[in-house]
C-alpha cells in the first residue's frame, strides 16, 4: 500500500513517533521513581513490623517464660496465611522448637542487629529473608522474620499495570499518528496535485483552499497569490517577445528591401556581401516568423474553429512532400497510416506540425537511414508518431527542446532559430493533444496523442 | 497600385501599409469595419487587403457588401493562423485570395501582383495549352514539351509545372506553391519546396542554355523565357 508508506513518511507521523519516545521515556522514570518511594515504604513498614513482634514476644517472655510466648508464636502462624512472616523458637543448642521454619537456618550479621538468611520452602522454592534474634535466656532463641522483599508482589502488580497502560498508550499514539498524518497528507496531497498539473502546463491551475483560514489555506493562498504573479510575469515575456517580434518586422523588411535594390546597382565583388546580408536578414525575418507564428497559434480561437481532419491522408502528404527530400538525403522514409484516423483540429496546423517533425527529422538522420510517419487510432485518442534513426535526445533536455529557442546543439551552428518543436509544441496543445519525446533506440520519436473525434 | 487596407490590428496594419507604401504603392488605411466599407464603396482601388475580424462590420460582410453591389475589386482576406472554416468562407463571400497572419511582406506583394494581374488580364476562357518560351504544356493530354522534345514528369511535378506557367513572369511564393499544388495553408520554414523546384528544374532546364526556372530570392520562384 504506497498511501500507508507514504504516511508512515509524513513529517506528522514522524513528529508523533518522536512524541510516543519522549513519553515513554518520561513515563519509565515516573515510574521508576513511584517504585522507589513506595518500596522504600514498605520495606520500612515491614520492618517495624518485626520490631513489634521482637518487642513483644520479649516482654512477654519477661513475664511468663516460654509458657507465655508459645500459644502466641502458634497463634501467629495459624494467622499467617501468606507465609512472608517466620517464627521459630529454638533450645540453647539452636534445635528447632516451634514455628514455622523447619531449622535454625544460617544467619548472617547485617546492620544494627538485623540479621539475614535463606532457606528451602515446602514448595521448592529458595525464599531469603531478614528478621532478628531474641535471647530468651536461659531457655534458648527466638526468630522473627520477614521476607527480604516484601514489597516484590506488590512490584509485581504495579509493573503490569505499567506496562499495560504504556502499551495501549503507545497504540493509541501510533494510530493518532497516522489519522493526523492522513488528514495533513490529503491537504498537502492535493496542493501537490495541483502543483503537478501547473508544472504539467496548465498554468491556470490554482491551489485550492477550503475556507478554513487554517495555515494550509494560508500557504495555498500565497502559492496562489505568487502563480498569478508568474502568470502574468509569462505573459508579459511571451507579450513583449512577440511585440519586438511584430515591431522588429517592419524595419527588417525595409532594410531588406533596400538591401535588394543595392544589389541591382552593386558590382560583381559586392554582390556576395550583399547576398549574405541578403540571407542574414531572410533568416531573421523566418524567426520573427515563426515566433509570432507560435503566439498566434498559443493566443489561438476557441474549439469552435476546428473541424474533422482526416489524419490518415494528411500523414500521407506530408510523406509525399517530404519523399523527395529524402531521397536526395538518401534517408528511406516509411510511411505507416491506418485508416480512419480521424481528428478534431485544424488541417494545415497539424500538417505544419508534421512536416516540422519530418524536417527535424531527415535533417539530424545520417544517409541511409530511416525515418517512420505513423498514424494509427488506438482506443480513445489518435496516435501521430515521426521516428527517426538520428542521434536522438537525451532523456534530460527532452523538456526544454519544446520551448523556445532552445537548441540541444549548444554551437548554434546548425541552422534553424530552435523554434519548430516549439511551434508542434503549440499546435498539439491547441489540439489538446499530448506531446512526448521518446527515445527510438537509436533516435528520437516523437509522439502526438490527439484525442480522437467524437463519430458524429 | 491604390491599395485599401482594412485592419484594425495596428501593427499588422503598420507593417503592410508601410510595406506597400514603399514599394510605390498608394495606400489607404481604415482600422474598423465601417469606415473601411464607406472607403471601398465610395473611392476606387485597385485592390482591397481586408482583415477577417474587425470591430464593426466584419471583412467577410463587407466583401459581401461590395460584391453584392457588383464591385468587382480584388480582395485579399487576412486572418488568425488556425481558424480553419475562415478560407472556405472567405472565398465563398468573395475573396479572391486568402493570407493567414503573421506573413512575410514579399509573400503579400505576390499575392497583390497575381491578383492584379489576372484582374487586367481576365481572359476567363479555360486554357488547354500553355507556353512559356520553348517550352509548351498540353492540359488535354498532360504533355510536356521543350523544344518539340517530351518531357516525363510525375503528376506532382506536372502540378508544380502547370503552376509556375499560369502565372508566367510573375513571382509566385513557396507559400502560394503549397497552397496550390499540394493544398495546404501556411508559410512553409523549410527548403522542402526547393527540393521540388531543384528536381523540375533537373527536368525542364538540364542540357539547355537558357534557365526557364528562376530562383527570386528571398521571395520565391519565377518561371519565364
Amino acid at each position: 500500500m504506497p498511501r500507508l508508506k507514504q504516511q508512515l513518511r509524513t513529517t506528522t507521523f514522524l513528529l508523533t513517533l518522536r512524541y510516543m519516545v519522549l513519553f515513554f521515556l518520561s513515563a519509565t522514570i515516573l515510574m521508576a521513581v513511584i517504585n522507589w518511594a513506595i518500596g522504600g515504604y514498605v520495606e520500612r513498614r515491614a520492618d517495624d513490623a518485626v520490631e513489634v513482634a521482637v518487642r513483644t514476644f520479649g516482654g512477654l517472655y519477661q513475664l511468663g517464660g516460654l509458657k507465655a510466648i508459645a500459644p502466641l508464636i502458634t497463634a501467629r502462624q495459624a494467622a499467617e496465611d501468606r507465609g512472608d512472616a517466620f517464627y521459630l523458637l529454638a533450645d540453647r543448642d539452636y534445635k528447632a522448637v516451634l514455628g514455622n521454619l523447619p531449622t535454625w537456618p544460617d544467619l548472617q550479621a547485617t546492620e544494627d542487629g538485623w540479621v539475614a538468611f535463606s532457606f528451602l520452602r515446602d514448595d521448592g522454592e529458595t525464599v531469603s529473608a531478614r528478621g532478628k534474634v531474641v535471647a530468651l535466656q536461659p531457655d534458648g532463641w527466638l526468630l522473627v522474620a520477614r521476607e527480604a522483599r516484601a514489597f516484590g508482589a506488590l512490584e509485581q502488580i504495579l509493573e503490569r499495570a505499567f506496562v499495560a497502560v504504556l502499551g495501549v498508550t503507545l497504540l493509541l499514539a501510533f494510530s493518532g499518528g497516522l489519522l493526523m498524518s492522513n488528514d495533513v497528507l490529503r491537504r498537502v496531497n492535493s496542493i501537490n496535485r495541483a502543483a503537478r498539473q501547473i508544472m504539467a502546463g496548465d498554468l491556470s491551475q490554482r491551489m485550492p483552499t477550503t475556507g478554513t483560514r487554517d495555515e494550509f489555506d494560508e500557504l495555498s493562498r500565497n502559492l496562489n497569490a505568487m502563480l498569478n504573479q508568474i502568470e502574468s510575469l509569462m505573459g508579459s515575456v511571451r507579450h513583449m517577445s512577440d511585440n519586438v517580434a511584430h515591431d522588429l518586422r517592419t524595419p527588417l523588411t525595409r532594410l531588406r528591401n533596400r538591401l535588394e535594390t543595392l544589389r541591382a546597382k552593386a558590382t560583381d565583388a559586392e554582390i556576395d556581401d550583399i547576398d549574405a546580408c541578403l540571407e542574414d536578414a531572410d533568416g531573421l525575418l523566418s524567426t520573427f516568423g515563426s515566433l509570432l507564428s507560435i503566439a498566434r497559434i498559443e493566443s489561438g480561437a476557441s474549439d469552435e474553429a476546428l473541424g474533422a481532419v482526416d489524419l490518415t491522408a494528411v500523414t500521407r502528404d506530408a510523406c509525399e512532400l517530404y519523399q523527395a527530400l529524402a531521397e536526395e538525403k538518401q534517408i528511406k522514409l516509411n510511411c505507416e497510416v491506418a485508416q480512419g484516423a480521424r481528428v478534431l483540429g485544424d488541417r494545415n496546423l497539424i500538417f505544419q506540425a508534421l512536416t516540422n517533425l519530418l524536417d527535424n527529422a531527415i535533417k539530424y538522420t545520417p544517409p541511409m537511414g530511416t525515418v517512420t510517419a505513423r498514424a494509427q487510432p488506438a482506443d480513445d485518442h489518435v496516435l501521430l508518431t515521426v521516428a527517426d534513426s538520428g542521434p536522438g535526445i537525451p532523456e534530460t533536455r527532452r523538456g526544454q527542446v519544446l520551448e523556445r529557442f532552445y537548441r540541444l546543439d549548444e554551437s548554434r551552428s546548425a541552422p534553424g532559430a530552435g523554434l519548430g518543436l516549439s511551434l508542434v509544441n503549440a499546435i498539439a496543445q491547441r489540439h489538446k493533444a499530448t506531446i512526448q519525446l521518446e527515445d527510438n533506440q537509436p533516435g528520437l520519436r516523437v509522439c502526438l496523442a490527439f484525442p480522437a473525434a467524437q463519430a458524429a | 497600385m491604390r491599395i485599401l487596407v482594412i485592419e484594425d490590428d495596428h501593427s499588422v496594419a503598420e507593417f503592410a501599409c508601410g510595406g506597400l507604401r514603399e514599394s510605390g504603392h498608394n495606400v489607404d488605411h481604415a482600422d474598423n469595419g465601417k469606415d473601411g466599407l464607406f472607403l471601398a464603396t465610395t473611392e476606387e482601388y485597385d485592390a482591397l487587403i481586408v482583415d477577417r475580424m474587425l470591430p464593426g462590420v466584419d471583412g467577410l460582410s463587407i466583401i459581401r457588401t461590395l460584391r453584392a453591389s457588383e464591385n468587382d475589386t480584388p480582395v485579399i482576406i487576412l486572418s488568425a493562423l488556425g481558424q480553419v472554416d475562415d478560407r472556405v468562407k472567405g472565398l465563398q463571400a468573395g475573396g479572391d485570395d486568402y493570407l493567414t497572419k503573421p506573413f512575410a511582406f514579399s509573400e503579400l506583394e505576390a499575392r497583390l501582383d497575381a491578383l492584379a494581374r489576372r484582374s487586367r488580364g481576365g481572359s476567363g476562357a479555360a486554357e488547354t495549352q500553355l507556353t512559356v518560351g520553348p517550352l509548351e504544356m498540353d492540359l488535354l493530354r498532360r504533355e510536356v514539351k521543350r523544344a518539340g522534345e517530351t518531357i516525363e514528369l510525375q503528376p506532382r511535378d506536372f502540378q508544380l509545372l502547370e503552376y509556375l506557367m499560369r502565372h508566367a513572369g510573375q513571382v509566385v511564393t513557396r507559400t502560394m506553391l503549397l497552397e496550390n499544388v499540394w493544398d495546404y495553408h501556411f508559410d512553409p520554414q523549410t527548403n522542402v519546396i526547393d527540393v521540388h523546384i531543384s528536381r523540375l528544374r533537373a527536368k525542364i532546364d538540364k542540357g539547355h542554355e537558357q534557365a526557364l526556372i528562376q530562383t527570386v530570392r528571398g521571395a520565391g520562384y519565377k518561371i519565364g523565357a
